[in-house]
């Protein structure tokens, strides 16, 4: 008998024996899993789980595209028809990034275009878009249904123009808050008088004015259309022509909800809405005022996403909407609605389990609107499901952010953003130290963190030794020394991003994570008291990390850096610019 | 919005908050910031500002990137890099003297220029967050949101006919019956009195024959009383739209609170007003 085979346990005898379970079995059962998490656990049971898996991927999630390279991506999965993509850093996000730092499209399409040529799905987040790349998508995946852009950049309205002209089976176009080029409102023009396919339009974030006549006919003859969110151009009554066309919508983006209507129109509008039975999300809205929102309340009843951060309401136009929308789950509004209207929040959403409060005018340091920490206050008593909220606010208190986490222990996501760097518990004057320790001594499975306020090494020290289950951290003005960050890099076995800004984080520390980074996604450090010789030495110590340093052009020494930490198969990359130096 | 002030603080806004149901210490937000108590916690308020960004922002909905370093203010680099008071434009790690009193981190003088710098940009246009000082990225905003928060921002200010540049508040005043509005400039008026002055003046022409009709020629002058006994009669009720769109009757709130959600006057006749303000009607009927 083979020595080797005597050796082998029953089970892995059983599976490394060709005959006793078909390949084609296995990649049916594997086809089932659809989560990356549990493909990735699958693919590492043995060889022919690994073969397997890969043969059955059709969906591939790719958190940073620097990570792999495109040719080892089809090397390794040769089927796949969805690809979904993010690129900068994501402190890009807040003009931290300087332009044309890569994160380009176009060179995953070329490969794709030889090895996925049916390839059906794109999703992309910051990322760099050209018109061309557009363009050649359209062209060269005949497949090609559903595109999805958000946070990126590169591209005017014409590559949207190319996407609906060659893109006979979209089914998805979804246009998102990018830095876009928006020449002109013509590209919807361009969907054929036969194309019907569309089930997702949303060019909410679009500021030129489209044809409406098209899209009333477009909406018409696309009868299968279920999330549909039009721009500001798109006036009242134009929208209630849109709702008679398709009442069966699921999520609906309103445009510009201030008018001048008659009697008549209003009441047209009113039963439009009325006739939409399968609102879920709902979201636009903007300049809404008192006057028209009570004709949304019939379409309330099934709400679940109430998107109202492009609305600047007050608080008494919030309350009497929240008291139709008993079954909402998530809400986002503008700190316009101030406390008063979060109290409303608290007493007509019981369900409610995510909240985002955006502010309205957040570089006006004279305003004395917004919100406070007895908002918040207030969500927390009456919302006891709460998991996710980001508030913004311009003031907080160590007493109310543990009062909140106590009466809320389900926090997933909690991001805190007291708007005035390094400010402290206004009524203590202490650090937020307190504040941040209750959340994570509260709450167990807290998976992301941002941290605002006066900070010091102590937060730290509670968030590496808490939060056990701590995947993001967001940092900025924190912090007084080292320790602080080498705690959370000690601390936190689940890190997987950790982005640092401004905050007295030197050498030491960022010496501190050597092995930790690899098991992280990224690491992003800005404004630190990293030093040059302090990024050498990483790069130096772990070869398979790439170490990207770009100069921060304004510092006074010329000694300060942007520094950008990630894991990647694929080696240094290949089209950084030159003010990005790989280590 | 609160934008509107020029040089000074918006008194409107402390008047809010005293007649606003609050549960808060009163003047906690905005009055703290200028107390250089607590270990330099006033920075982070008024003190900590940044000179001008030249149009950072502007309202084209592109990438915020684009404008990369050149708009990159931070300075923070190492040991206590507070202001680089070259440019005037201050790290944030100033907050490092206030985290630890231990550490002897080097303070360049913050505290005045800066402070100067703000009421000079306060000065100058209020328009877009473009033009106010602020750190590269933060709060962080996704600059879409940014960018058209401050389209609507100025957009309202349009629609509400006020222009916050200089100081001025000027709104339109109709009065039922004349053949044209004017516009009167809220802010340079004080108080009620002086603004319901300075409308009988302006309107006097129109109700001189109103007033010859019902008899209230008098001693005093047309011009001058004429007017006043009119709205003070029962002819006319002053009243304003305020920012919620709603028609309020002129004198309930203080005058500051009135100035600041005032966006255009109507002189009503009182017998359209029923409804509007029945006390209003009340007082006239009971003079009479």
């Amino acid at each position: 008998m083979d020595p080797k085979r005597a050796r082998e346990s029953p089970e892995s005898a059983v599976l490394s024996r060709p005959s006793a379970f078909p390949d084609e079995v296995l990649e049916r059962i594997l086809s089932l899993l659809d989560t990356h998490k549990d493909r990735s656990s699958a693919s590492l049971v043995s060889k022919a789980w690994y073969h397997a898996e890969r043969w059955s991927r059709a969906r591939v999630f790719i958190g940073n595209c620097y990570s792999v390279s495109a040719e080892i991506l089809v090397r390794r999965f040769p089927n796949i028809r969805s690809v979904t993509l993010k690129g900068k850093p994501r402190f890009s996000d807040f003009n931290l990034v300087p332009q044309n730092w890569g994160a380009d499209i176009h060179s995953w399409l070329l490969v794709f275009a030889e090895h996925y040529p049916s390839l059906e799905e794109l999703r992309l987040k910051r990322m760099t878009v050209t018109d061309q790349s557009l363009e050649f998508l359209a062209l060269k995946f005949p497949n090609f249904k559903s595109l999805s852009l958000l946070s990126c950049d590169g591209f005017s309205t014409d590559g949207l123009s190319a996407i609906a002209t060659h893109c006979r089976n979209l089914t998805e176009l979804d246009i998102q808050e990018n830095g876009i080029d928006d020449i002109s409102g013509n590209w919807l023009n361009c969907f054929p008088d036969n194309f019907t396919s569309l089930e997702v339009l949303n060019f909410a974030s679009l500021n030129s004015e489209v044809n409406f006549d098209s899209l009333e006919r477009l909406v018409t003859r696309c009868n299968l259309l279920r999330i549909l969110k039009v721009n500001k151009t798109i006036t009242l009554d134009q929208l209630q022509r849109l709702l008679v066309r398709a009442p069966w919508l699921t999520e609906l983006g309103t445009g510009s909800f201030i008018q001048e209507l008659t009697p008549r129109q209003y009441a047209d509008l009113e039963t439009s809405f009325k006739g939409c039975r399968n609102l879920q999300t709902l979201s636009g809205l903007s300049e809404a005022t008192a006057l028209y929102l009570p004709a949304l309340y019939p379409a309330c009843a099934n709400l679940t996403f109430l998107n109202l951060s492009y609305a600047a309401l007050q608080s008494e136009e919030l309350a009497r909407l929240l008291a139709y929308c008993a079954h909402l789950r998530r809400l986002w509004v503008l700190d316009t609605v101030e406390d008063k209207g979060l109290e409303a929040v608290g007493q007509n959403c019981p369900l409610l389990e995510e909240l985002r409060v955006f502010p309205s005018d957040p570089f006006d340091e004279e305003i004395v609107h917004g919100v406070t920490e007895l908002g918040f206050l207030a969500v927390s008593y009456g919302c006891r499901k709460l998991r996710y909220v980001l508030y913004f606010c311009r003031q907080m208190t160590n007493a109310a952010v543990a009062t909140i986490v106590r009466n809320c222990p389900d926090f997933t996501h909690f991001r805190l953003c007291i708007m005035n760097p390094g400010q402290p518990d206004y009524l203590t004057r202490e650090p937020m130290d307190e504040a941040f320790g209750a959340v994570v001594k509260n709450c167990p499975k807290l998976q992301r963190l941002a941290v605002s306020g006066l900070l010091t090494d102590l937060t730290f020290e509670y968030i590496g030794t808490f939060a056990k289950n701590l995947e993001t951290l967001s940092v900025a003005f924190a912090g007084s020394s080292d320790l602080g960050m080498q705690c959370v890099l000690e601390g936190c076995p689940k890190l997987r991003k950790l982005e640092i800004r401004d905050c007295p984080f030197g050498n030491k520390a960022l010496l501190s994570g050597l092995e930790k980074y690899e098991s992280m996604r990224s690491l992003w450090m800005s404004a630190c008291k990293i030093t040059m010789n302090g990024c050498r030495l990483l790069a130096r110590k772990m070869p398979r990390l790439n170490v990207e340093v770009m100069k921060d052009e304004e510092s006074n020494d010329g000694q300060s850096y942007k520094v950008y930490v990630y894991r990647s198969v694929a080696g240094p990359r290949r089209d950084a610019p030159p003010f990005v130096l790989t280590l | 919005m609160g934008r509107a002030s020029g040089v000074d603080e918006d008194p409107a806004s402390l008047n809010l908050r005293e007649t606003e149901l609050r549960l808060g210490l009163p003047g906690s937000q905005s009055h703290d910031r200028s107390k250089p108590t607590l270990a330099g916690v006033s920075i982070f308020g008024k003190d900590l500002e940044f000179s001008l960004s030249p149009s950072k922002n502007s309202a084209a909905p592109v990438s915020g990137a684009k404008r990369g370093f050149s708009d990159a203010i931070n300075g923070g680099k190492g040991v206590g890099g507070l202001f680089s008071p070259r440019s005037g434009e201050s790290s944030v790690n100033a907050h490092q003297s206030a985290a630890s009193n231990s550490k002897p981190l080097s303070k360049e003088g913050f505290g005045a220029s800066p402070q100067t710098k703000t009421l000079q940009e306060k000065k100058s246009q209020a328009e877009a967050p473009a033009t106010k000082a602020q750190v590269v990225g933060w709060p962080p905003i996704r600059s879409f949101r940014k960018n058209t928060m401050a389209t609507n921002l100025a957009k309202n200010n349009d629609d509400t006919e006020t222009k916050s540049e200089h100081g001025c508040l000027y709104i339109k005043v109709s009065l039922d019956g004349a053949p044209y509005l004017r516009k009167v400039d809220l802010k340079t008026y004080s108080n009620y009195a002086e603004l319901s002055r300075a409308l009988e003046k302006m309107f006097s022409c129109f109700t001189i024959g109103q007033c010859a009709a019902n008899g209230l020629s008098g001693q005093d002058g047309l011009t001058e009383n004429c007017l006043k006994d009119i709205l003070h009669g029962s002819e006319y009720v002053l009243t304003y739209e305020d920012k919620d769109g709603d028609w309020m009757l002129v004198g309930d709130v203080p005058w500051e609170m009135f100035t600041d959600s005032c966006r255009r006057l109507r002189i009503m006749k009182s017998s359209e007003a029923i409804g509007l303000a029945p006390r209003a009607m009340e007082k006239c009927k009971s003079r009479d």
